[in-house]
């Protein structure tokens, strides 16, 4: 089944990759930025402050979504005893977090103007803070265990325990009273934000996945070379 | 298709996963009072007993209802069912509006009299240019 995942061949696409990944970012990002900052409109309450969201938003999207592919692929790292996949979640947990990190920094920044101040320990921002300290355990996992096997039982545990508090800060500002709003994008039903705004939302979205590709690919491509000069032709 | 070990990693790891998420959802379900951000005046007037401690009473703030003089702000925040007076001295932030969502923190005084030490302003989730909203007003 995973015959395909040979470091060599891995290495092949993922040494030549990043260039072209470098490209792509820097248009998508130029484009989005230049949307984000200029074109779109202001907010009819808000007015400019509202540019913000369009680093917030798609930051605290990403750090989501990486910390959810780390525990999917840890998990079945751990079920079919395969290292890749242990590889791949290390690689793309630091571009996670670093996201994670800019959404609360970015909301604090957002909340001075609008709430009226820097933080609140409401259930969104709290539930976000515990997120960045299970990313920070995962990565600190890494560099404190120096027995393989160990590594992966240990970042597969936090992972399992950081995956609950996932669902809890999509839900928190639908199950409780909290100071941050609701979604304003929903899938099954009219979202609540103009499509003048959505666009670049959506373009900043893809530039950040592009940033965390990027760091991925990076990152992996250490791991391979390790591999290599450790001799080893299989995983 | 896949052997004996495979099988019981994947019942492990599922069962520490349904553990876990059981007591997360037991952990908050008890802690749930103090896991929310504030209470709204419905909950207020029904509250068996009034603290002295600070709390948060959030809600919309009531059409005109705002009085402003050099050394204090007069509010009520309503959640269209009960209302609460707020008294407050200081700078209130800028989203602070009439019939807009906002969290006051402070003390209860009576059931109807709050104490305010805080006002943030709750932002909501709708998002337009003011071309749009001008034009929603109008319809």
């Amino acid at each position: 089944m995973f015959k395909l995942l040979e470091p060599n061949k891995i290495f092949q696409i993922t040494s030549k990759a990043p260039k072209y990944v470098l490209f792509l970012f820097v248009v998508v990002l130029s484009v989005g930025l230049v949307e984000a900052l200029i074109l779109s409109p202001e907010d009819y309450k808000q007015s400019d402050a509202v540019r913000i969201m369009y680093v917030h938003v798609p930051a605290a999207w990403i750090s989501l979504g990486i910390f959810s592919s780390i525990t999917v692929l840890s998990i079945s790292g751990f079920i079919f005893k395969n290292k890749n996949f242990f590889l791949i979640s290390k690689s793309l947990a630091p571009s996670g977090f670093v996201f994670n990190i800019i959404a609360l920094v970015t909301g604090s920044i957002w909340g001075k103007p609008t709430w009226g101040t820097w933080w609140a320990w409401d259930a969104r921002i709290t539930s976000m803070l515990i997120l960045a300290l299970f990313y920070a355990l995962y990565l600190i996992s890494w560099r404190i265990y120096e027995n393989e096997e160990k590594v992966f039982k240990i970042s597969t545990f936090i992972t399992i325990l950081g995956i609950i508090n996932v669902p809890i800060i999509k839900y928190s500002v639908d199950w409780w009273n909290t100071l941050h709003q609701p979604a304003s994008i929903n899938i099954l039903s009219e979202s609540s934000i103009h499509s003048s705004m959505l666009y670049p939302l959506l373009i900043m979205t893809a530039a950040f996945a592009l940033f965390s590709l990027l760091i991925f690919l990076m990152k992996y491509n250490t791991e391979l070379i390790k591999i290599k000069n450790k001799g080893l032709d299989r995983l | 298709m896949y052997g004996r070990k495979v099988k019981l990693r994947f019942i492990f790891v599922s069962t520490i996963l349904l553990i876990l998420i059981l007591t997360v959802f037991l952990v908050l379900k008890s802690l749930e009072e103090n896991v929310v951000y504030f209470q709204s005046p419905s909950e207020i007037n029904s509250l068996t007993e009034l603290t002295n401690n600070k709390i948060r009473v959030g809600g919309m703030v009531k059409e005109n209802s705002i009085s402003m003089n050099s050394n204090e702000v007069n509010f009520i925040i309503t959640d269209f069912k009960n209302e609460i007076n707020v008294t407050y001295s200081g700078a209130v932030p800028n989203l602070f509006e009439e019939g807009k969502g906002v969290v006051a923190e402070g003390i209860l005084k009576d059931r109807n009299f709050f104490l305010a030490t805080k006002i943030l302003a709750k932002h909501d989730e709708n998002y337009m240019p003011p071309e749009v909203k001008a034009a929603l007003e109008e319809n």
